[in-house]
Order: C-alpha cells, then structure tokens, then sequence
C-alpha cells in the first residue's frame, strides 16, 4: 500500500504538513495525491475509532452470520443490496466457509437486535438460516488496543 | 568504615552517566512523554520469540561453548559476508557476547595496558571512556563537527594520534548524532591508520538503520580487516535488547584473547537467546526492512519539524535520533533538558551527556510512534514559544 495511505490508516487527523515531513514530498502533493484518492474512491471516508463503553455505554452489537441462496445471475449481491440499506447494520461482507454473509449491527439495546434480525433479516428472500452474536467486550479495534493499558511501554523514560 | 579507601580509585572517580539523573526525575513525574529511550519500540519479531519459548520447552538450556553456539556463530559470518562481504571464520574469529555493551568491554580490555592513548569519537554512546580509564587507558576524545556532518575527518584523527594511540573507537552509525560514515570517508581514515599499530573498535551496532544509504563498515576497507574489531549485536536491528546479545569478529589472534576475558567473566552469553538469534539473522530480513521504514518516516518528521520549530536540525542518515541544535535558545543543554521536564513533561536528553563537544545540543529518539512523536513535539513548540516570551 501507498505509504501515504498506510499513514492515514494510522491517524487520519494527520495533517498534510505533518504528512509532508514524514513523506518528504510537498504539501502541495499530499493535498493533490488525497485528493485523486478521493476521487477514485480509494479514499471512501474519514470515520473515528471509538471507545463504544465509553462513548454510548448502552449501545448493543452484534455480529450476526447468514446463510444465503445465491440468487440466479446476482449471486449474493442481491440479498446483500437489500441487507444494507437498513441503518441498524453497520458492515456486510461475504465470507467463505461455514456461512455466507457476514453482518455488522448495532442498536440501542439487544431487544432492538433480536427484532431487527426476526422481522426483517430473516424474512428477506433467500436467507436461510440467521445466528446472532452479540458482541460482550472489545480489545482491539482497527489495529488500536482499545484498552490502553495493555498498550503500556515498558522501556524506562531515559536510556543512553 | 571507610568504604572509599577500599574501593578502587578509578571507578570512585568515574562520574555516573549524565543521563541517570534525568531518568530520576522523569521516574518521579506522572504523563511524561518520553523522547529518551535508545532502544527500539518494536517488538521483537515473533518468529524470534517463538524459538525461543521453544528451546525452552526442549529444555536447551545448558551453557554453550565460550565463543557461544558454533551454529550462530556460522550464521553472524553468513550474515556479515552478506552484508559486507568481509569473511570471518566462525571457528575462530567470532566471540557472542552479552550484548554489544559486553563486546566492547572485553574488547577494550583485551588491548588497553595503562598509559596508551583511546581516541574516542564523540559525541558517543556513554561507556566507552569509562571503559577505558578502568584498563588504566587515557581517553582522547576526537570531536566531531555538526559542520562536517558528525563525521570524523582524517584530519582530526591525524591531529590527535602520538606515539602512546593503541586505539582508535569508531561509532557510526552514530549514537547521539545519527550520522553515518561513508565509504570515501572511511577510506581516508584507513589511509591514515594503514601502516600503524592502530587498532580499530568499530561499534556498529545501527549498521542496519541506516536511510537511503547501504551501511558501509571500516573493515571492507583494503587492509582494514587486519586491524579493526568490529561489533554488532541484535538489540537495534532486530528489536531485542532485552535477550542481551550481540558479538565481537576480529582477527585471529585478538579473538582468542578476547574469549579468555569473556570466557572468565561470563562462561557464555545467554543460551536461549543464542538460539533465538539465528532465527533472527536467518529468517527476520522483512521484520527488519519494515521497521527501517517505519523509522524512516519517523525521521523525516521529527527532523522537518525541529527544523521548523527553528532549532537547526542535521539531517541524520542511521540510527534513530535527531541531534538538534539548541543554542539560539540562550539555555545550556541541561537546562533546556530539564525546563522542558518540568515545565512540559517531555524528557530528552542533553547532548553533554555524549561527550563535551555535545553541549548545545540535545538527543531525541524516534523509537517512539508518529502520535507519540506528534504530541511531544508540539509540546516542545509550546516550550520555545514560552522561552521567547520570557
């Protein structure tokens, strides 16, 4: 990967002039180079990593797993185009192996889930089977230890 | 009792490093932010650790040969012919040490007698003078000139030799300054040293950090080989200081005397670690690239932002410091060093601490990450608005 890219995967608040220093090359071209990502679509957005106990302690996940009917001529694409629009999901991604989509959902509590899988996950054309796993405790999150004092340097402050 | 009549003079006298004193402070204060670390941040490859707990759980745990495992020995040989196409037998010229701090001790000593003459290139790594007063040595600091990119001159090797200089110590890539010597240069110093009884301890032990330039070692040099004690070690390259590693090649002739002392003081280096090096040298080549560039960025940034931040900053080329210039702040090292301590919790250290001709200046590890690096920045911008307003 671009190392450019590797740098706002590490903290997208990085600013070009800081991205300019670390890189060696102009401002001028970090903004340029961002601004062609973004317009391929290599860049899609800028998100932030939360803390999710901290930031809205009574939000409820959960990763739920799908077996799908391949639909004649779509594949998956169908089922997963319609899984999407709902606001409660969060991620769709196909998966090999033992199921067939994987979906991403949050609510504002596990009842919300439990419905939101029941009514209308499951009722869509060409699910068969849904299972439901509600998220209990995070570690890691987009590389970043969630909790920090895992993280913490054991190298004393001053060393020759 | 008197304890100071009985214990030995040279080391009574010996000045603790420079740097202990800032590491007490910093270990009192709470949310310091720490520029001040020589060792890497990276984790140790996990191939490395996996051997490791591995030869632990086949109970390989009795003492080696003295000069360490014949079979990391072949692989320090393979390695340094690889990199610097210079062959030394791994029968006979390569001793494993603890560390590369044990390798320069034992070598030294296997050289000095009292009365002989040390150059020492400074600004440098802390132990070697030391070291060298306790073999009844006299260290003669060379000191290296920011205008010359910290490199050492054949001019100023030329000016401080006598007839009493047994050696010549040889630190690049260079810890505090992060510069390097190239090979036009090295050629010039062996052009001097060629035809003497001079020997050379070249510390090398960042010869794998080095950005955009092949680290080029004093023994590739023609006729170099037969005069140079090179040492090296796994801490910086591959992120293991802890396992205490690292090795000495010389000559023949030196390194069966080299292994005597190592032989009486240690028996030998750390089994498990002896046995996790090899996996490091054979198998760790992309680990060490990644972490080369990762400190590459790093370099650029802190290097582009003190330079910014109006503290004039030479453009390193191995290692993983920056060595700025802080006399246009009015302050001397110490004080700047411990100002910014105080004042903004971010701890570096002074550049006096590497030798006199450091004053001015201080070091800043990048072994730390861009965020890391990013906060304790600023804060030190915060620091030289402050300096100026008052």
């Amino acid at each position: 990967m671009d190392s450019l890219l590797e740098l706002l995967k590490q903290n997208a608040r990085f600013t070009n002039q800081q991205l300019s220093s670390m890189l060696g090359i102009s401002e001028d071209d970090v903004a340029r180079k961002i601004k062609e990502y973004e317009n391929k679509g290599i860049i899609m957005g800028y998100s932030v990593i939360l803390n999710e106990e901290l930031a809205c302690s009574n939000t409820v996940t959960a990763f739920i797993q799908l077996k799908v009917t391949p639909q004649k001529d779509s594949g998956f694409d169908e089922v997963a185009n319609k899984i999407m629009q709902y606001e409660e999901v969060e991620g769709v991604t196909l998966m090999s192996g033992a199921y067939d989509l994987a979906v991403t959902a949050s609510g504002a509590d596990l009842r919300t889930i439990a419905l939101f899988v029941a009514q209308k996950l499951s009722t869509i054309e060409g699910v068969v089977s849904t299972s439901t796993h509600f998220v209990l405790k995070r570690y890691k999150e987009k590389g970043i230890f969630i909790n920090k004092d895992v993280q913490t340097d054991e190298r004393g402050m001053v060393s020759p | 009792m008197d304890y100071s009549k009985i214990l030995n003079k040279t080391i009574q006298e010996i000045k603790p490093s420079g740097i202990r004193k800032f590491f007490d402070i910093a270990a009192e204060m709470d949310d310091v932010i720490s520029l001040g670390v020589g060792e890497p941040d990276f984790q140790t490859p996990w191939a490395v650790r996996q051997k490791a707990v591995q030869v632990i759980e086949t109970k390989r745990t009795v003492y080696t040969a003295n000069a360490g495992l014949e079979a990391l020995r072949r692989s320090v040989s393979e390695y340094t012919k690889k990199k610097i196409g210079v062959e030394y037998d791994p029968v006979s010229e390569i001793v494993i040490t603890v560390g590369g701090s044990e390798a320069i001790d034992i070598s030294i000593r296997t050289l000095v007698e009292p009365g002989d003459e040390v150059l020492i290139v400074e600004p440098s790594f802390v132990c070697y003078s030391p070291i060298v007063k306790l073999s009844g040595g006299i260290p003669v600091p060379i000191e290296t000139k920011v205008e010359n990119n910290f490199r050492l001159t054949a001019e100023e090797l030329k000016n401080s030799i006598t007839e009493k200089t047994k050696l010549l110590i040889l630190p690049f890539p260079n810890n505090p300054t992060g510069a390097i010597m190239e090979r036009e240069d090295l050629e010039q110093i062996a052009e001097v040293l060629r035809g003497t009884d001079i020997m050379v301890i070249s510390d090398e032990i960042y010869s794998e950090l080095t950005y955009g330039k092949k680290h080029c070692s004093i023994a590739e040099i023609d006729g170099m080989k037969e005069r140079t004690i090179l040492i090296n070690g796994f801490s910086k390259a591959f992120a293991m200081t802890g396992w205490r590693l690292g090795y000495a090649c010389a000559p023949n002739p030196i390194a069966q005397q080299i292994v005597k002392l190592h032989q009486y003081a240690i028996m030998c280096s750390p089994t498990v670690s002896q046995y996790a090096a090899i996996e490091a040298l054979e198998n760790c080549e992309d680990e060490v690239r990644k972490m080369v560039d990762e400190y590459n960025v790093r370099r650029r940034f802190v290097t582009d932002s003190f330079n910014k931040l109006g503290l004039s900053c030479f453009n390193p080329e191995g290692a993983f410091y920056v060595f700025p210039c802080i006399k246009n702040t009015g302050l001397t090292s110490e004080e700047f060093c411990e100002k910014l301590l105080y004042s903004k919790k971010v701890a570096v250290v002074p550049g006096n601490a590497f030798g006199d001709c450091g004053e001015g200046f201080i070091r800043v590890s990048y072994a730390y990450s861009l965020n890391h690096i990013s906060e304790a920045v600023s804060r030190i911008g915060e620091f030289l608005e402050d300096i100026k307003r008052n």
